[in-house]
């Protein structure tokens, strides 16, 4: 079974000897850094993709305030029996929305041939990752922690924990989208890695919702609520120290297969 | 500076079937390599192969003389591969999409130049149309500007001529050629025949 090779079918010796003279006109290059612009870049385009595509950015939104609409009417408007379950379902809810909007994270550019490009960059791909990844939060986290507060009115949560669930959910949902981005390169290559995705990623999503729900709940007994945002901050810190680089490893591991 | 691409014993399998074995391989400047195969004889795994985006294979890579792995930068900023997939996002325009590609090479360049790059590619007046909305052939196009926009010395072109009409397909002949007189060097595979030059060498798979 080894391949036949007729090299030089035909091929001249003579070119060597016309192109030599000419070789210049195609320099080399040496690499020469511009990681910056290249991320930049990345994030503007992304962000203008997003943005042009309204309904995909909607999405999770929308389904976090219908699932936060809907508890009230199923379970019952006692606002005493709701402000116990507040902090957990608006953190679940939350979760799940940041979860669903994952998958088209590296959709779209595997199908079309860009992530192949991505990978060719010659740029360090964690970079280039991170700051895909950054657009995903900016578009995703950043509007359901901005909007859950106003869900919290409908749940009847009590004040003072308002400014804590916005800002808890900033800091957790920065380390979902870091985390669910890992799961979401493993599955780009997957015709169906939805499911997959979600079961890869849930396990590692605990402990973000662990405390950052238990922030919200520590807001509204009056307790402290630094220890728990501490914790989501080093977890987020902690995130992005290593997802980019397995973000990349990951997306190396897809594009393989 | 002279370039060579150089594979040792390379062998690739896929679904217990050898696609090839044992291939020895040598690209230099001035040079147009064409793989010629049948569908399924593994032209385009070779492709991903020589530039860097498949690791599971047998076999050795240098790149001017030193192993793919400690070279994989130098050999990456003079790359330019174009594969089966155009890699053109359909929610972007044209323009867009070349400032992108060009800012991932580290160069942010000006808008001049990228009009330049779609007018040879036959896209004046296409700039701001969303590429969703182009033909397939003209999608293609756009991402043929890039070998005009950011000059590299290795082109690995995988089906460059899918889709293109036939005078984009001698155009883009013609400039295959053009960059193989001026030094650079192309690896191709096409269905479609390319004309006799003596730059062009062909390697047989399958």
């Amino acid at each position: 079974m080894h391949s036949s090779l007729h090299g030089a079918s035909n091929s001249g010796s003579s070119q060597s000897s016309e192109t030599a003279q000419q070789v210049s006109a195609v320099p080399l290059r040496e690499h020469n850094g511009g990681l910056m612009t290249a991320v930049k870049a990345t994030l503007v385009r992304d962000l203008t993709l997003l943005l042009r595509r309204r309904g995909e950015v909607l999405n999770p939104l929308v389904f976090f305030a219908l699932v936060i609409t809907l508890f009230p009417i199923a379970i019952s408007p006692d606002p005493e029996l709701l402000a116990v379950i507040a902090p957990g379902l608006l953190w679940v809810a939350a979760l799940l929305a940041a979860l669903l909007s994952l998958d088209s994270l590296f959709r779209s550019d595997y199908d079309d041939g860009s992530l192949e490009q991505l990978l060719l960059a010659p740029q360090p791909l964690a970079a280039l990752s991170l700051a895909k990844v950054a657009v995903h939060w900016l578009l995703t986290g950043l509007p359901l922690a901005l909007m859950a507060p106003i869900l919290g009115i409908m749940l009847a949560l009590p004040a003072g924990s308002y400014a804590v669930l916005a800002l808890s959910l900033a800091l957790g949902t920065a380390s979902l989208s870091l985390i669910g981005a890992i799961g979401a390169a493993l599955t780009v290559g997957l015709a169906r890695g939805g499911v997959l995705l979600s079961l890869l990623v849930l396990p590692l999503y605990i402990p973000v919702l662990i405390f950052g729900a238990g922030a919200v709940q520590a807001a509204i007994f009056g307790e402290g609520v630094s220890a728990h945002l501490a914790i989501l901050g080093a977890l987020l810190a902690a995130s992005l120290m290593l997802a980019p680089w397995a973000i990349a490893a990951s997306l190396r591991i897809s594009i393989n297969g | 500076m002279s370039l060579c691409l150089q594979a040792r014993q390379l062998a690739c399998e896929r679904d217990d079937r050898w696609l090839f074995q044992g291939l020895d391989l040598e690209v230099r400047n001035g040079e147009i390599v064409r793989i010629e195969g049948p569908n399924g004889s593994g032209k385009t795994s070779l492709l991903k192969i020589l530039s860097g985006q498949l690791s599971d294979y047998q076999g050795e890579l240098f790149w001017n003389g030193a192993a793919m792995n400690e070279a994989r930068e130098h050999f990456l900023a003079n790359l330019l591969y174009l594969g089966h997939a155009p890699g053109i996002k359909s929610g972007l325009s044209p323009l867009e999409n070349l400032a992108w590609y060009q800012a991932l090479s580290g160069e942010s360049g000006n808008e001049d130049q990228r009009l330049e790059a779609l007018e040879q590619v036959g896209l004046a007046g296409f700039e701001d149309v969303p590429a969703g909305q182009l033909s397939a052939g003209q999608q293609r196009r756009v991402a043929l500007a890039r070998l005009t926009l950011t000059p590299r010395a290795l082109w690995v072109l995988d089906e460059p001529f899918t889709a293109i009409d036939r005078h984009g397909v001698v155009d883009l002949e013609r400039q295959l050629v053009a960059h193989a007189q001026a030094g650079g060097c192309v690896l191709v595979t096409t269905h479609h025949e390319l004309t006799a030059s003596p730059l062009l060498r062909r390697i047989s798979l399958g």
